[in-house]
């Protein structure tokens, strides 16, 4: 694991060494995430969304326990026993808002995450099981979001159990019977909150499962940085500790900081009112709405309006599981051998059309579904297809790519020698730039 | 080969998604969407200050009190509160014999069981008790209401779109149908004029509200010595602030809680950002 230039575990004190003797453990942590693990010294704060992501999951975890010894999984009771939760427990309020805008928070940090991915080449050789594995916990962590908003039992909570089932109603023949089977009866009801509420303690702990394996898989070839240019020698890197954390310790203070205010000044800011009124399977509210993570795959989903050869409904749910399902590939299809969006002149301003567009979908699937939105959702769909499978592609065919620095130190000490020594043996100051 | 297959999907895609954005265009342009009455009419909440209005706001308790009062007297009569004890009435300010008295003169009584018979039987309201709803279900509630539920009023400030603002505008915003204009000067249509058993409020979101005006006039509850002159606006405000209160009982220990909370934060974060810089000194990156 990593390179030939990493730190070697030697433990000074006699009790370590007891340990790491019979059970490696202490090395395992040195070289993961201590002196052992070497990592490029030019990371930009793009790169510390990862470690953010894994903070988000153990606050949901931590929260999430907690909250479930006062939650009461049942279709009469969840209503209420929320609000005991927010009116009797103590300090309660404090959780369930830390975890519904934990959530969200998850989903920000993720979201940054992943297009940090998307410009830097995080996804190319060889990274591509690091990729793969992210995009697993990308689907387990909606599928747990989605379980998660329906525990309430709010009219939110009913209804977009109601439709998100009902897309898998759309396919053919088995569609209906899956229904069925997803909600265990005809209807959102007691066997749907129940079997949700086991998926959603059950899920978290795969994420985190399978958040070691990206982890794993990503130390094998260490992190991507902002050239894209491969870790050569050991002046391109620093150790992670102290370097690392102390950077994602600062930054992680920072996030914290604004997800506190959140939670603790406006913590219904990203919920939706009707939320707060109990489940009615006989009215249905005026505009259904998912979660605002959920909104540009909402605006994909109702972008198909016609039916063609297919009915339109299974189109919209075969673009919505697409645009998700077509990140799995994408290694694949774009074969640019350069990584960094930095050196793709072309491949940045289609990056930057492609946030835009997301961000059009994502306010296109907030709205009900009316004109002009409908339309506006369509042409941020046809692009968000086409970027992806079309242009993406091509451009990796066609593009002429910038010239690449020979190392990630050249393009950090423009020649400056004094620092250009390994780490551990030099610690001249530089002379100021 | 996962370029080729990968292109020929998007065309799919893209080539459907273009064909009902050609549909949409055309039905657009053919019969452009016209505004509906109910957008044209509706009103957005009037603004209003709270004392518990940003981080630092608190419950004003006198306000609470009055607030209380006015449910008493005008909403319990139909809207019940059931996720508010008496007990928790303690927290506006009322004694705890104050909060026996209340619980104990309630007019409406808690559902109970005769201990001798077993019969269905009702009696006094304790402060352990949450408040009774005046109806004993929904078929009873929409039976003496042509139809309509009056929903619990303990959330109903975190259920509504505007929060306290709108519960304001709502009380104070019944119009005579006839004579309302809008900001454009339009009369409203006759066929979006209420029906029978209903009441027109533009900042009702289809603009017939079955609820009956509750604050009719001025005076309407009387405020003992030392509050404020009981306008409806003021009885309006007041019922506003206790239902924020019945919605969001916990409002100031979060915030108190809150800015402690980010004052250790931020003074974590910068011995962070020191500690950082102190260990990337001289190291350029």
């Amino acid at each position: 694991m990593s390179f030939p230039w990493a730190e070697v575990y030697r433990p000074k004190n006699p009790l370590m060494r007891w340990v790491d003797e019979r059970l490696p453990l202490p090395r395992l942590v040195y070289n993961a995430v201590g002196k052992g693990y070497p990592v490029p010294r030019n990371l930009n704060y793009a790169y510390n969304f990862g470690v953010l992501a894994g903070l988000a999951l153990v606050i949901q975890i931590v929260t999430g326990i907690v909250l479930a010894m006062h939650f009461e999984p049942s279709a009469a009771g969840a209503f209420a026993s929320t609000e005991h939760i927010m009116r009797d427990v103590n300090s309660g309020w404090f959780l369930r808002y830390a975890h519904s805008n934990g959530a969200s928070f998850f989903f920000i940090v993720t979201y940054i995450h992943i297009f940090r991915g998307l410009y830097y080449g995080s996804y190319k050789a060889p990274r591509e099981m690091v990729w793969l594995l992210g995009l697993v916990i990308f689907l387990l962590m909606m599928a747990t979001a989605f379980m998660g908003y329906v525990l309430p039992w709010g009219q939110m909570s009913f209804w977009g159990a109601k439709v998100i089932t009902g897309l898998f109603g759309a396919i053919p023949v088995i569609g209906e019977p899956i229904q069925t089977w997803l909600l265990g009866g005809f209807a959102p009801d007691h066997a749907t909150l129940t079997r949700f509420f086991s998926l959603h303690y059950l899920l978290p702990f795969v994420i985190a499962g399978v958040v070691i394996l990206h982890i794993w898989a990503l130390h094998i070839p260490g992190s991507t940085n902002p050239t894209g240019v491969d870790v050569k020698t050991p002046q391109d890197t620093l150790p992670f500790h102290p370097y690392y954390t102390a950077k994602d310790g600062w930054f992680a203070g920072l996030c914290i900081t604004l997800y506190a205010a959140v939670v603790f000044f406006w913590p219904n800011f990203l919920g939706h009112a009707d939320n707060y009124i109990p489940a009615n399977p006989l009215s249905t509210p005026a505009e259904i709405v998912p979660e605002w993570y959920f909104w540009p795959f909402y605006a994909i989903l109702r972008a198909f309006t016609v039916d063609f050869i297919l009915p339109a409904k299974l189109w919209g749910v075969l673009a919505m599981f697409s645009s998700i399902l077509l990140l799995f590939f994408l290694p694949w299809l774009d074969k640019s051998p350069v990584r960094s969006g930095s050196y793709r002149p072309k491949f940045r301003i289609f990056f930057w059309v492609l946030i835009a567009d997301v961000a059009v979908l994502g306010y296109c699937g907030g709205l009900p579904a009316a004109e002009p939105y409908v339309m506006l959702s369509q042409v941020a769909t046809i692009y968000y297809f086409a970027h992806f499978l079309i242009i993406l592609p091509i451009l990796s065919m066609v593009e002429r790519t910038l010239p690449l620095p020979n190392s990630i130190s050249e393009s950090v000490l423009h020649g400056e020698e004094a620092e250009a020594a390994p780490i551990d043996l030099g610690d001249a100051t530089p002379a100021k730039a | 080969m996962v370029r080729i297959l990968g292109i020929l999907v998007g065309l799919g895609f893209v080539g459907v998604a273009a064909w009902s954005l050609l549909w949409g265009v055309i039905a657009y342009v053919q019969e452009p969407p016209h505004e509906t009455v109910e957008h044209a009419f509706h009103e957005h909440p009037e603004s209003v200050s709270f004392s518990f209005d940003g981080p630092f706001g608190s419950f004003d308790r006198q306000q609470l009190q009055r607030g209380f009062q006015v449910y008493k007297e005008v909403c319990a009569a139909c809207h019940g509160l059931g996720f508010v004890a008496f007990r928790n009435l303690h927290e506006l300010g009322y004694s705890e014999a104050e909060v026996d008295a209340i619980a104990d003169q309630w007019a409406i009584q808690v559902p109970s069981v005769n201990p001798e018979t077993g019969e269905p039987a009702t009696r006094k309201a304790l402060p352990a008790d949450r408040f009774p709803n005046p109806y004993a279900n929904e078929t009873a509630a929409r039976a003496a209401n042509n139809n309509a539920m009056p929903p619990d009023l303990s959330l109903i400030v975190k259920a509504r779109h505007g929060g306290a603002p709108y519960i304001v505008s709502l009380l104070t915003g019944y119009r005579d149908a006839a004579t309302y204009r809008n900001g454009h000067g339009d009369a409203l249509p006759a066929e979006n004029r209420p029906g029978q058993g209903l009441h027109f409020n533009p900042y009702f979101a289809n603009l017939n509200i079955a609820m009956p005006p509750p604050i009719t006039a001025d005076g309407q509850v009387e405020y003992g010595p030392g509050n404020p002159p009981a306008t409806r606006q003021q009885l309006a405000e007041d019922v506003a602030a206790f239902l924020t209160w019945t919605a969001e009982p916990r409002m100031e220990e979060r915030k108190a809680a809150g800015i402690w909370t980010l004052v250790f934060l931020i003074f974590a974060t910068m011995l962070g950002y020191l500690a950082y810089q102190n260990v990337w000194a001289g190291r350029k990156h």
